[in-house]
């Protein structure tokens, strides 16, 4: 089968991850790491894996776009703005792990087909991947009037961008419930946990539920298959316990275990990150290789 | 009136003491309480959810009226004194702040884990840039060494905090901790130092009288104990402590001590006393606020809430985690049942 060349555009921790994760698709070949500095760790391991390296960032890697015609941005949210302009302007497809939210956002097991002809996704946020399908559903089965989820991280995976924009994880991740969950309205809470050994990342989902077409079975069914769609590409994520229903109040726990490609196990947070971002560019690879076929 | 004030005193049961009461202020009762805390000459009184701005959730209860509305209804009749709010990064956002603000809240404090001080850099700036009154509020202050509490102080010192309270939310420090701990903040901190305790081990008082010994500034009570688990240190009896030791806060002991016996008593179900629970809140040093939850799980789950609790503070859950209350009550009943 013919593959999509992909790029990962970031050296640091995520998209050293990515890199990892990539080597393993069946429909994504990765060419190249683009990073700023040379002595980076993971443009060492990419140069030592035989991948091509660009270690001057985006404009590098647009003198020779024969290389990949997906990039993946795992910078910041500042440098995406400047990079989505360039990548489209090359006519590449971006999908972005930074919290810019330039382009459509999108939840893998959701809402990716409806933006297969998208030329930047947006992946929201870490909180956002692991209960928004939660919340979703819940609302393809019982329409549900309020929605609210926990995230709790390790503090050790709270990136400095994480940290100095709290309030822009809880109001993305709160308007991506309403949006792509299906709430009516929806509430985001986030904390950090410093213990150690670090814990994995805990979600606890909450909603409510119209209670005149509320359908218990159905939403225990529908909860139990999502769960499965996300371990078919993240496979660390789990219900930690039967959904809880009291009344109209459905309560999820969940847990996600980092596969410990390049992160740390605990950082299931990060780990749902560039799962979920694979997980969009094969699709989009999957769209765009059967419109060639035709 | 004597307005001269050694320490400055904030009256937390508007917050704090939403905790006790599940969230269930109405604004009469705030209107009632602030007015007499007004009358009282008490320079700060904070009003909020229990959990900061924003707190109303089913995480940690929902409020039974609007917290703006009773922020505003505070502000309306409480005359001299200031009303403050508490922030929480992660739940409540700047938009909050910028709501209370509008409707006359004059001092912001903004709190944190102790180990997390640097999400508060953000709310803490803006709440300057907006002229309020700053205060970083570094919760749960027994996890942490020393050594990494003062680190965290000055992060929000830098942000613009002026004053930085050492928060006892588990009521677990023993007065030499406090001592030790304020000491160090007071030596390496150039803006005010407070302390902020709770009464779970019965040494809410002890331990505020050593925050003053070692120069805190700024202390903070809730009258008749009004506030989560067996309450702070009880604000009246701060007062008269004080006024013995010649100490002045700028307070009226009688007004107060009429205010705590005729508005706040009749506002509570039973008496703030150090029950078993609460007890277990600061042995296994708990995030005070836990107590109405993890009685509510025991319930449910048939398992000794002090299990729980203990459970939980082996785990080093941290203040906001309620959600992992019901997670470990239905872990502790399935563990049961298997063996």
């Amino acid at each position: 089968m013919s593959k999509v060349k992909v790029a990962v555009l970031g050296s640091g921790n995520i998209g050293t991850d990515l890199m990892y994760k990539l080597a393993r698709s069946n429909v994504l070949e990765l060419t190249t790491m683009i990073g700023i500095d040379p002595e980076s760790d993971g443009l060492a391991r990419a140069r030592g894996l035989g991948y091509e390296t660009i270690d001057n960032g985006l404009p590098g890697f647009l003198e020779r776009p024969e290389l990949a015609d997906i990039v993946f941005d795992a910078t910041s949210a500042k440098a995406h703005v400047r990079h989505a302009k360039a990548l489209r302007e090359a006519g590449k497809m971006a999908v972005d792990l930074t919290p810019a939210a330039v382009g459509a956002l999108v939840v893998p097991t959701v809402n990716i087909r409806e933006h297969l002809e998208k030329d930047n996704i947006n992946l929201i946020t870490c909180g956002g991947q692991a209960t928004i399908p939660i919340v979703h559903a819940v609302s393809r089965v019982s329409p549900v009037q309020y929605a609210e989820i926990v995230a709790t991280i390790s503090s050790k995976s709270a990136g400095p961008g994480t940290r100095a924009n709290i309030d822009e994880f809880t109001v993305t991740t709160a308007h991506g419930i309403e949006k792509i969950g299906g709430a009516a309205k929806g509430r985001a809470i986030i904390i950090l946990n410093p213990a150690e050994p670090p814990i994995l990342m805990r979600d606890t989902v909450y909603t409510l539920v119209d209670p005149e077409r509320m359908d218990e079975q159905a939403i225990r069914k529908s909860i139990s298959d999502m769960a499965k769609d996300i371990q078919t590409y993240v496979p660390g994520y789990r219900l930690r316990t039967e959904p809880i229903i009291e009344g109209n109040k459905v309560t999820v726990f969940v847990e996600v275990e980092g596969a410990g490609d390049y992160l740390p196990k605990y950082s299931g947070n990060l780990d749902i990150m560039t799962a979920a971002a694979v997980k969009v560019a094969e699709e989009f690879a999957l769209h765009k290789l059967s419109q060639t076929v035709k | 009136m004597s307005t001269e004030r050694d320490i400055l005193i904030t009256e937390v049961a508007l917050r704090d003491g939403s905790h006790a009461i599940a969230h269930q202020y109405t604004v009469e009762q705030v209107k009632k309480v602030a007015k007499a805390l007004g009358e009282a000459n008490v320079p700060y009184i904070e009003v909020a959810h229990g959990d900061g701005l924003g707190g109303s959730t089913l995480q940690y209860g929902l409020s039974r009226t609007n917290e703006m509305e009773l922020i505003e209804a505070a502000v309306s009749v409480c005359g001299d004194s200031k009303v403050a709010v508490l922030v929480l990064p992660g739940i409540g956002t700047i938009t909050d702040l910028k709501q209370a603000v509008s409707i006359g809240a004059k001092m912001a404090r903004v709190a944190t884990h102790v180990t997390e001080a640097d999400v508060s850099a953000q709310h803490l700036s803006k709440a300057k840039e907006m002229g309020l009154e700053t205060v970083g509020f570094l919760m749960m202050s027994h996890m942490a060494p020393v050594e990494k509490l003062v680190e965290q102080a000055k992060l929000m010192e830098s942000y613009g905090a002026d004053t930085v309270y050492m928060v006892d939310s588990a009521g677990a420090l023993l007065p030499h901790q406090v001592k030790e701990r304020v000491r160090a903040l007071r030596q390496n901190l150039q803006v005010n130092v407070g302390f902020h305790g709770h009464n779970n081990l019965s040494l809410a008082m002890a331990n505020t009288l050593a925050a003053i010994e070692e120069g805190a500034q700024r202390i903070d009570g809730s009258i008749r104990c009004l506030g989560a688990g067996a309450g702070n240190t009880q604000t009246e009896v701060l007062i008269a402590v004080l006024e013995n030791m010649g100490i002045k806060t700028g307070i009226d002991l009688y007004k107060l001590m009429d205010t705590a016996e005729e508005v706040i008593a009749p506002l509570l179900q039973s008496p703030q006393e150090i029950t078993r629970d609460n007890l277990v809140l600061g042995y296994a040093g708990v995030y005070s606020s836990f107590l109405l939850h993890a009685q509510r799980a025991s319930k449910k789950y048939g398992i000794d809430s002090r299990d729980i609790l203990i459970e939980l503070g082996r785990r080093k859950v941290v203040g906001g985690q309620e959600d992992m209350i019901v997670d470990v009550a239905d872990e502790l009943a399935r563990q049961r049942k298997a063996n």
